[in-house]
């Protein structure tokens, strides 16, 4: 299936974002347009971004492959993703991944026979706090045992569009894929829609309940300056540091993890 | 039943990052502006960028990505004056197991993020940022998204920043699913365009980062912490967290206590007092292993509930403080289990690239799996011990040395729930049908 002018005219917006010359950067946005428009990368799609980034299909397919959002093969309306990594597995995850393996009939990466429903493991989904999790077209579901799940399933099975827990209201996976390719979400208020959980807010609601705060801070404290050293006698002045600057190497750290390393 | 905490354990909160989340509309410009919002963004255009390099580095504010290296010591790595572009790069490609605290604050704070994004780009002389966020944070992302359009519309952002002269495009810039890519040097390439593999260093990325130029790669919360210290200074900062980890830190705890969830404290924190905070462990639950800063700092046991949670007092007690995500386990979860899972976890997001990782983090899965079939050997304890001498230090990135940590400090303080399995006085938990999670 080519693509539309309307694809390819957003594929040259998404490389216009990246520096001259650094066009490659569009690739993984790009692959991301390639799902909004054939939910998955099919050898069409994989084909349209070479074109567009002046790349082999071979480069553009090594790419694809080694992402586990980049589907390789058709995905049913609705990707449901079970964390089962430790938090959740232990929590409840394995069994609720099971339960709806069963229930649906499908394996890992699998698509329900009407072409609805695609059942998949997650890896850390990063909300171990409301675990056990799962998401659906990656629109968060918090706390979900098996027969919450379950109940779930069965609502998007009857063409219901249950509410996420944080996060917009449900739209397509295609639909989810041009907003990954970097396009504002343009329906009417879904930016503002998904409050703060309780588990988010826990530790800021414990402070105000008794009424802690960070003693000290005056936003008007003056930055030192080098040129022009400030007054020792002025009002809020920061004192030069006495304490001992942290001992470390004189290179950058060895990073201690790859899962957010800064 | 959910207990109320001690003095001493309140004291310990610090709502500096947080405080803004319980204004529920904070995610919106003209609230986040009306709680002081880009106003340090006003204070730091009007002094030298060398100054607020030199605000960070007397803050002693430390990455809160996991491993800690001094920021403004980073900042200041940037060669200045050499002609080449400089970038900043966000790394928001949250997914330490465990780890759970940028999402939730870019969802409700994130013109604090990219409040301190235009900041820190002043200082190192960047006209370009971009921000890589994981890509099934669609959540969060679209907030981001929003936020940065509303930052462009205002004048907080493009060209002549607030009539300073001073210019930044920000780009927000979703993954694919790869927790390598949390890795800084994976990162830079998978954001050029490529698998996402690490780097061989040096060259850093100081001087040879993204498209080979000089890049500051910090976490979100580090660079979200930046506008507050330009706000209350590093005197201030520095009254709060221990003298070689100053500030606030927002700690993650998670599982079986009964109010898990986000918690900023004074870094310095111990686990009982955290748990205190978090209302307690649940009924009938003991604590028996937890993890400091997600999977890949050694977990640790009820002995280490007083250990302080910050960089050095973790190091004392043979752990990282790494993401601060606390996972609390009791005596009614399976220590083998846990292990096997995040094993599991490292198998599959191995990326390949060196032997040790690829294949020691696949044979360890296949002998966990034997054991909790209850087909272990005594010599698989060795084999696993071995394994893991082959990956710390041995292998390519944080990856593999991080896939070591649950599997030497399981066997360092439970080798009994081990032999239980081994010698039979546990019956199995698993069998191959039961394999799940392999994808």
């Amino acid at each position: 299936m080519p693509f539309s002018e309307q694809a390819r005219e957003r594929a040259r917006e998404i490389i216009a974002r990246y520096p001259e010359g650094r066009q490659r950067s569009a690739l993984l946005p790009l692959l991301h347009l390639v799902q909004s428009e054939q939910g998955y990368v099919s050898p069409e799609g994989i084909e349209f971004c070479a074109e567009q980034l002046g790349l082999t299909k071979a480069e553009v397919g090594a790419v694809a492959t080694f992402y586990t959002m980049y589907k390789r093969k058709p995905t049913g309306d609705w990707l449901v993703s079970v964390c089962t990594n430790t938090m959740c597995g232990v929590l409840g995850g394995e069994r609720t991944y099971q339960a709806l393996s069963e229930y649906l009939g499908v394996g890992h990466d699998e698509t329900t026979a009407d072409g609805k429903i695609t059942l998949e493991h997650a890896e850390c989904l990063a909300a171990c706090d409301y675990a056990p999790v799962l998401t659906v077209n990656y629109e968060f579901f918090d706390k979900m045992q098996a027969e919450d799940a379950l109940t779930l399933v069965k609502q998007l099975q009857a063409g219901e569009r249950p509410h996420p827990t944080r996060g917009a209201r449900l739209c397509t996976l295609k639909e989810m894929s041009l907003q990954l390719a970097g396009f504002a979400d343009e329906r009417d208020g879904a930016v503002g829609e998904g409050p703060a959980g309780e588990a988010t807010l826990a530790g800021a609601r414990l402070a105000e309940r008794y009424g802690i705060s960070v003693a000290g801070f005056d936003p008007d404290t003056p930055i030192s300056r080098k040129e022009t050293p400030p007054q020792p006698e002025s009002p809020g002045n920061v004192a030069p540091p006495t304490t001992p600057k942290p001992a470390v190497d004189a290179k950058p750290a060895r990073d201690t993890h790859p899962g957010g390393v800064a | 039943m959910v207990t109320a905490p001690s003095q001493e354990a309140l004291a310990k909160l610090t709502p500096v990052l947080t405080k803004r989340w319980l204004s529920p509309d904070a995610w919106r410009l003209d609230v986040y502006e009306r709680l002081d919002g880009y106003r340090a963004l006003r204070k730091a255009l009007s002094v030298h960028p060398d100054d607020l390099i030199q605000l960070v580095k007397d803050s002693g504010l430390r990455g809160r990505g996991g491993a800690g290296f001094p920021t403004g010591m980073k900042w200041g790595f940037i060669p200045q004056n050499d002609g080449k572009p400089h970038y900043l790069v966000v790394n928001a490609d949250e997914g330490e197991p465990g780890t759970c605290k940028d999402l939730p604050l870019m969802m409700a704070d994130p013109h604090s993020l990219i409040e301190g994004v235009i900041i820190a780009s002043y200082a190192i002389r960047c006209n370009r940022a971009f921000i890589y966020i994981r890509g099934e944070a669609v959540h969060a992302a679209r907030r981001l998204r929003n936020a940065v359009a509303e930052a462009y519309r205002a004048g907080y952002l493009g060209r002549n920043i607030l009539g300073s002269g001073f210019d930044l495009d920000i780009v927000v810039h979703s993954g694919a699913g790869a927790y390598i890519c949390g890795e800084e040097t994976a990162l830079l390439d998978s954001l050029e365009g490529f698998r996402g593999q690490p780097r061989l260093r040096p060259p850093f990325p100081a001087t040879h980062g993204l498209y080979s130029c000089p890049t500051v790669v910090n976490n979100v919360e580090t660079i979200a912490t930046v506008p507050y210290i330009v706000l209350g200074g590093a005197q201030w900062f520095r009254s709060m967290g221990t003298e070689k980890s100053p500030g606030p830190k927002i700690y993650s705890i998670s599982g079986r206590v009964n109010n898990p969830g986000q918690y900023e404290c004074s870094l310095g924190i111990t686990l009982r007092q955290l748990i205190e905070l978090a209302g307690g462990m649940q009924p009938g639950h003991e604590l028996k292993f937890w993890t400091p800063g997600g999977s890949s700092t050694p977990m640790l046991t009820a002995e280490h509930m007083d250990a302080p949670l910050d960089f050095e007092g973790m190091a004392g007690v043979g752990t990282m403080l790494g993401t601060t995500a606390v996972q609390v386990f009791s005596q009614q979860d399976d220590v083998v289990y846990a292990t096997y899972r995040w094993i599991k976890f490292y198998h599959h997001e191995s990326c390949g690239k060196c032997t040790p990782c690829r294949e020691g983090n696949y044979w360890m899965e296949q002998i966990l799996h034997r054991i909790l079939a209850g087909k272990g050997t005594h010599e698989d304890l060795d084999t696993l011990l071995d394994a893991c001498d082959n990956l710390l230090g041995r292998s390519f990135c944080a990856l593999g040395d991080g896939a070591t940590s649950p599997v030497t400090s399981s066997i360092k303080y439970f080798k009994q729930d081990y032999l239980d399995y081994i010698e039979g006085r546990k019956a199995p938990t698993m069998s191959p049908a039961e394999l799940v999670g392999a994808h």
